[in-house]
């Protein structure tokens, strides 16, 4: 479709698409809207490489791909490793890895796969300054295997592992803080970012292709499935995690930390207003709310003020 | 051609280096060690062009790296030894369902507990349905030779499988013997740069590899692996027969016959071991004995039709195995009495266990297998069917 010239002008985001029609995802996706936008980002020039999550899935089964790229499947714990590998011979073939015209070789897997099982591949990765960028879409749970907790599921969330119950037994822990372990690599370039503000989100992914050394983005991506919330909710509770400050959105690049707008600039919004959109949260009691709502503020507060030290 | 002394493990660091691999992604474990140390020396030196190596964090991460790295279009080689190749166990299906040919040399080494450094089978041979290719190697100069032949044999069009080259922790990984190295031209001509089978760089027809196949589709998948797994039994005699007409040393017999033709009893195995038998079978020669030994080079594909014409024309079989499957047998063993049952060939066979997690197995040891083998055929019926060798009483 050709769009009217004026209507070009005033698009933010390129207009080609290169996820198609007929992928697998689950009404109201969040991933698979993330997922959109990192093919529209690389205008199809991007390797990638999916681990076993539900993306496998929405990507589609043989012989079909949803995506305009080529693709590589790989074991759940290994994509910090694929994409080593994928620029390693991208370089001793002679090939333009990232800036402009280069390849950008991407990672693009869940929380679980991040977090969890592929924490010392994503290690390795980052420690090695591999020239790629690996994107973890948190949609805080493991939603491929039906909807068990992941280190990046928050305190008081239900998953069918952490069931609320008589004995009210709901996740006991407080999310991983997964950007603050890969800081901690000093790499090149570390972001937050959410489907709810893809103009964000671009300008993050452009960034990346500039950038020499490994990126790494946290994309905040909901889950209606898993989260027992409406379909047509997803990119409001995308938008209310930001502004409740549940998930900042931020960047880090040569030392230094920058909270980007739109995050709360003056009080945050109150979490209760996020969680109760969530069949997930509906075990929680009072008290619950209140331990949640403390830990989002005292996070903010440590974010803002390494902000403050490190801008 | 130029000769160097070298120890298994420098054979092949130099095999890697000759055939021009483009990515080296490694995890140190003893024994492998001074393979990836070697290689890392090449670069340090600059005797390499365009090689990436990739100093991984875990054996899983070394293959997976592997996996990408091919399926890029790179040449692309490891190593490891025993819990580092079990920790890659489930990347090495990745590498043969994605129709990866990497080529790793293994330096078989008995798995924990107890903890143990030395020479075993069992590492590798519990690969054995990975879909990977398996040459076990005798001595420094098939480490070398294996791992040339095994891109060419992996990288054929008719296969696209990942090779394993075998060889054994110390008596060949640390030991040094002259290896045969063929001039750089020759071997550029005996293997020439790969063409892959697909590359992830075709922008042009962007695909997936690896996507989820539903039933209507996976065991296609499959089958089409076993059937390379077959036709590459013909690229192997091929690309030995090519070998032997380049270098010298021919490789067109995945079973190797060593004084068979009029053999009443064949010692059967694989790797270093078979030189001892070797040197046995010329000494029981000398005092009467008509043995012979039949060394398997290629365990995956198995030489099935080489073994039925061997087995056909001997009386009794000792197939030495320095591996043991738990709760069965010697895996040679079994796989080779597997091969028999449904031929008219049938001769007496035994498994003796030896040499595990480094055992020496010396030619007097043999030399008394060929006495017990003996007496079994004069009676015609099997003491035991298994025999741990060493065993202490
Ligand atoms: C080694 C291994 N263990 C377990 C699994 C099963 N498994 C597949 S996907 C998955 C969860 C994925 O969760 P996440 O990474 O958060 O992605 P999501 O499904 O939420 O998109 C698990 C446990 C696997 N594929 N491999
Ligand atoms: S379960 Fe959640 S993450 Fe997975 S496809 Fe459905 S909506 Fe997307």
């Amino acid at each position: 479709m050709e769009l009217p010239a004026d209507v070009k002008k005033r698009l933010t985001l390129p207009f080609e698409e290169h996820f198609y029609a007929g992928h697998t995802a689950c009404q109201g996706c969040g991933a698979s809207l993330g997922l959109r936008y990192v093919l529209k980002a690389y205008g199809g020039k991007a390797i990638f490489t999916i681990p076993a999550c539900c993306s496998t899935i929405i990507a589609g089964p043989w012989p079909y791909t949803a995506l305009n790229a080529p693709l590589f499947h790989t074991a759940f714990e290994t994509t910090g490793a694929v994409i080593s590998g994928i620029e390693a011979a991208l370089k001793a073939k002679g090939y333009k890895v990232k800036g402009e015209d280069g390849i950008m070789v991407i990672g693009w897997a869940g929380d679980g796969g991040t977090a969890d099982i592929g924490l010392q591949a994503l290690s390795g990765f980052l420690e090695r300054g591999h020239d790629a960028l690996y994107i973890m879409y948190d949609n805080e749970a493991y939603m491929n295997t039906g909807i068990q907790r992941s280190s990046s599921t928050p305190y008081g969330a239900w998953t069918t592992n952490t069931p609320g119950g008589k004995k009210h037994f709901l996740e006991q822990r407080p999310k991983k803080k997964v950007i603050d372990i890969v800081i901690a690599h000093k790499p090149a370039y570390a972001a937050t970012a959410s489907i709810a503000y893809p103009e964000d989100f671009m300008r993050k992914l452009k960034k990346a292709q500039t950038i020499k050394g490994p990126s790494f983005i946290q994309l905040f991506a909901p889950c209606p499935t898993g989260w027992r919330s409406p379909t047509d909710k997803t990119i409001e509770l995308a938008r209310l995690a930001v502004q409740t400050a549940y998930f900042p959105l931020f960047e880090y690049e040569n030392g230094k930390y920058k909270i980007n707008m739109p995050s709360p600039n003056k009080e945050p919004k109150p979490l209760e207003e996020y969680l109760k959109l969530q069949g997930r949260f509906k075990y929680m009691t009072k008290e619950d709310m209140e331990i949640l709502q403390e830990w989002v503020l005292k996070e903010w507060e440590e974010l803002k003020k390494k902000a403050e030290l490190f801008g | 051609m130029p000769k160097k002394v070298v120890s298994g493990n420098y054979a092949a660091a130099y095999a890697a280096k000759h055939a021009r691999v483009e990515v080296v992604a490694a995890y140190p474990i003893t024994p492998q060690t001074s393979i990836i140390e070697k290689i890392a020396e090449f670069i340090a030196n600059g005797e390499v062009e365009n090689l990436q190596y990739v100093p991984v964090e875990s054996e899983h991460s070394a293959m997976a790296a592997c996996i990408g790295a091919s399926a890029t279009g790179a040449r692309a080689f490891t190593a490891t030894s025993a819990q580092g190749l079990a920790l890659m166990h489930e990347m090495l299906h990745w590498a043969a369902g994605a129709r990866l040919p990497i080529v790793m040399v293994d330096v078989n080494r008995a798995m924990a507990p107890p903890w143990s450094v030395w020479d075993d089978q069992t590492d590798s041979l519990a690969q054995r349905d990975t879909g990977w290719l398996q040459f076990y190697a005798e001595n420094n100069q098939e480490v070398y030779d294996g791992v040339l032949m095994a891109f060419k044999i992996g990288e054929h069009e008719k296969v696209n499988l990942p090779v394993m080259v075998v060889e054994s922790a110390f008596i060949l990984s640390h030991t040094y013997d002259v290896v045969d190295m063929p001039e750089q031209e020759e071997i550029d001509e005996f293997l020439p740069p790969r063409k892959p089978l697909y590359t992830l760089t075709d922008f042009e027809n962007p695909f997936s590899v690896g996507a989820l196949g539903t039933p209507a589709d996976y065991y296609e998948f499959r089958y089409k692996i076993a059937k390379a797994m077959e036709e590459a039994k013909k690229v192997i005699k091929e690309v030995g027969k090519e070998y032997g007409e380049r270098f010298g040393r021919d490789y067109s017999q995945m079973i190797e016959l060593y004084k068979t033709d009029d053999a009443e009893i064949v010692f059967m195995g694989m790797g270093s071991l078979m030189g001892t038998v070797k040197e046995a079978v010329d000494l029981l020669r000398k005092e009467g004995y008509k043995v012979g030994a039949a060394k398997v080079r290629w365990f995956r594909p198995f030489p099935k039709e080489e073994l039925y014409e061997l087995a056909k024309n001997v009386e009794g079989i000792a197939v030495l195995d320095r591996n043991f499957s738990f709760g069965q047998e010697g895996i040679l063993f079994n796989e080779a009495k597997g091969v028999l049952y449904n031929t008219d060939a049938k001769p007496i066979m035994k498994n003796y266990i030896v040499g595990i997690g480094g055992r020496d197995l010396t030619v007097n040891d043999v030399k008394a297998i060929a006495k017990n083998m003996k007496e079994i055929i004069q009676k015609g019926k099997l003491d035991r069917e298994i025999e741990w060798y060493h065993l202490k009483r």
